[in-house]
């Protein structure tokens, strides 16, 4: 495997499209990065695309027909959250294996105001509410309720996590929301699933976002300096209770402990994350999974404002899924958008002062675990 | 003419006898899996399961409060995951509890019950399992 670059990034503001589609957002999104990289499509020699409802329905190739159909080889990836971080991953082999020298990955959702997932089954007979509850705020809700029972983690220390995250996207144009909450009015949200109140959710949303790689020899002539130190793929392993409540925390350490190594680095080396905040109760349990913290001291973490931005280290500057927004197929990719600009010295109002290595953590629940670990 | 059903297979409605939920045991690991396996999770070895009846009574795990759920589903409920001492947890709803962390505590014996959750589609009752607390103490 030879080295991968980052040529070039490009996002979309997350929000509601209704009136434009899947291929659009997606489109705009790879000629945002294509515009960064110094490059054009012609340039492109394979396409990764990640979209995880439309995953039957050819979204790369339409993104083509909608930026230049130069018939190169695409694949359409789908892998619950982790499917742009995947489709990321896909490229960065292309690249990697000396196959291509120029690889692009987009990551798209259109979820509207879907509702909420994990209730699904269409046998006809109504499992949820019967069964307990197959719905992520409570799936999630659990997963956090574990942590507090073997770390006596307390709700408020979550909905800190839904303060800060919601506080860093006010630094954020491209945030679906840049609103800041209390504590206060956190906890006294409306309740999705104990402990989990509304802010403590990420929303539903819509956007896109895309990644160009490059070999070393084309990172060379556009003087792109970002660099791919690591990007693992892992799936869960069988583990006590997997049965009925997902096991976020396994896959997640064997990735981290895989992607430290490939990269050289450890966590004390790593100046911000961009971790799988899809509930606020799933930020702390990562806190430990990806080595920001000992054991069973992720609440005291955020207690003292380690995570926030101008802390030790930074957890979800871009506002996070949280406020960012959690396009499902957009996510994966736009966490390595956010990395790279810090990287690049681009972050703005919100960049962490001199980045030298970022790392982006996405869970496809089911489950796969991503970890990509740049430096610039 | 209708019918009872369980909700799930692993539930078992015996025409004579208590409801019970029956796993999949690995014969070279014992884990225990709730539904039939080509080769087991945990140790990968090959077709080697027996069934094996699970008990009636465990102990909480953890649990979420659901106050928002999918259209048409009662709010709120407490969707509980609870281990059974065999070694396999489940997935279920708490009942006979008040829905408030108050009331709710990590351990706490919990006991199986069934009740008719729905009709199917062909007007067959449906029968779930429940966990609640238990209530015959030790």
């Amino acid at each position: 495997m030879r080295d991968v670059h980052v040529a070039g990034v490009g996002m979309i503001r997350f929000g509601r499209y209704k009136d434009r589609d899947v291929p659009d957002l997606g489109g705009e999104a790879a000629l945002l990065a294509l515009d960064d990289a110094g490059l054009g499509v012609r340039d492109v020699e394979f396409l990764a695309a990640g979209s995880l409802f439309q995953a039957n329905a050819m979204v790369g190739q339409r993104i083509l027909q909608q930026i230049g159909q130069t018939g190169i080889p695409v694949v359409n990836v789908a892998n619950a959250c982790a499917t742009g971080s995947t489709a990321f991953r896909e490229a960065w082999l292309a690249v990697a294996s000396g196959e291509h020298d120029v690889g692009m990955a987009v990551g798209v959702e259109q979820m509207g105001k879907m509702g909420l997932l994990g209730g699904g089954g269409g046998s006809g007979v109504r499992t949820e509410g019967v069964l307990g509850s197959g719905l992520m705020p409570a799936v999630f809700g659990q997963a956090g309720m574990e942590h507090m029972r073997r770390h006596g983690t307390t709700q408020a220390q979550f909905a800190k996590v839904a303060v800060k995250n919601h506080r860093h996207s006010t630094r954020n144009p491209l945030s679906q929301y840049q609103v800041e909450v209390s504590l206060d009015d956190v906890l006294h949200a409306r309740m999705v699933a104990y402990p989990n109140t509304l802010y403590m959710c990420c929303p539903t949303g819509d956007g896109a976002a895309a990644a160009v790689l490059v070999s070393p020899e084309k990172a060379r002539q556009l003087g792109a300096n970002v660099k791919v130190l690591a990007s693992v793929l892992t799936s869960d392993p069988w583990s006590e209770r997997d049965l009925t409540l997902p096991d976020v925390n396994t896959l997640t350490r064997a990735a981290a402990a895989r992607a430290y190594e490939r990269a050289g680095v450890g966590p004390e080396d790593v100046d911000l994350v961009e971790l799988h905040d899809c509930f606020a109760t799933a930020e702390l349990l990562h806190y430990e999974n990806l080595g920001l913290c000992g054991e069973g001291e992720a609440g005291r973490l955020i207690d003292d404002g380690e995570t926030a931005h101008g802390g030790r280290i930074p957890v979800n500057v871009s506002g996070g899924l949280l406020s960012k927004g959690h396009p499902l197929g957009a996510t994966g990719v736009a966490n390595v958008f956010e990395i790279v600009q810090h990287l690049r010295g681009r972050a703005g109002a919100r960049q962490v002062d001199g980045a030298r290595v970022g790392l982006a953590h996405v869970i496809g629940l089911g489950s796969a675990c991503t970890i990509n670990i740049l430096g610039g | 003419m209708t019918a009872r059903r369980p909700i799930v297979p692993f539930l078992r409605v015996p025409a004579d006898g208590e409801p019970y939920l029956a796993g999949h045991r690995c014969t070279a690991c014992g884990a225990i899996f709730l539904g039939p396996r080509l080769a087991c999770g945990r140790c990968m070895a090959r077709g080697s399961f027996e069934e094996v009846p699970l008990s009636r009574t465990g102990t909480l795990w953890v649990y979420s409060i659901v106050h928002q759920s999918s259209p048409g589903v009662p709010v709120p409920y407490v969707a509980a995951i609870v281990d059974l001492p065999e070694g396999v947890s489940v997935r279920c709803s708490l009942v006979d509890v008040a829905p408030d962390p108050a009331a709710l505590s990590f351990g706490m014996p919990v006991e199986m019950t069934t009740a008719v959750s729905q009709q199917d589609r062909d007007g067959n009752d449906v029968v779930a399992f429940f966990f609640r607390p238990a209530q015959g103490g030790a």
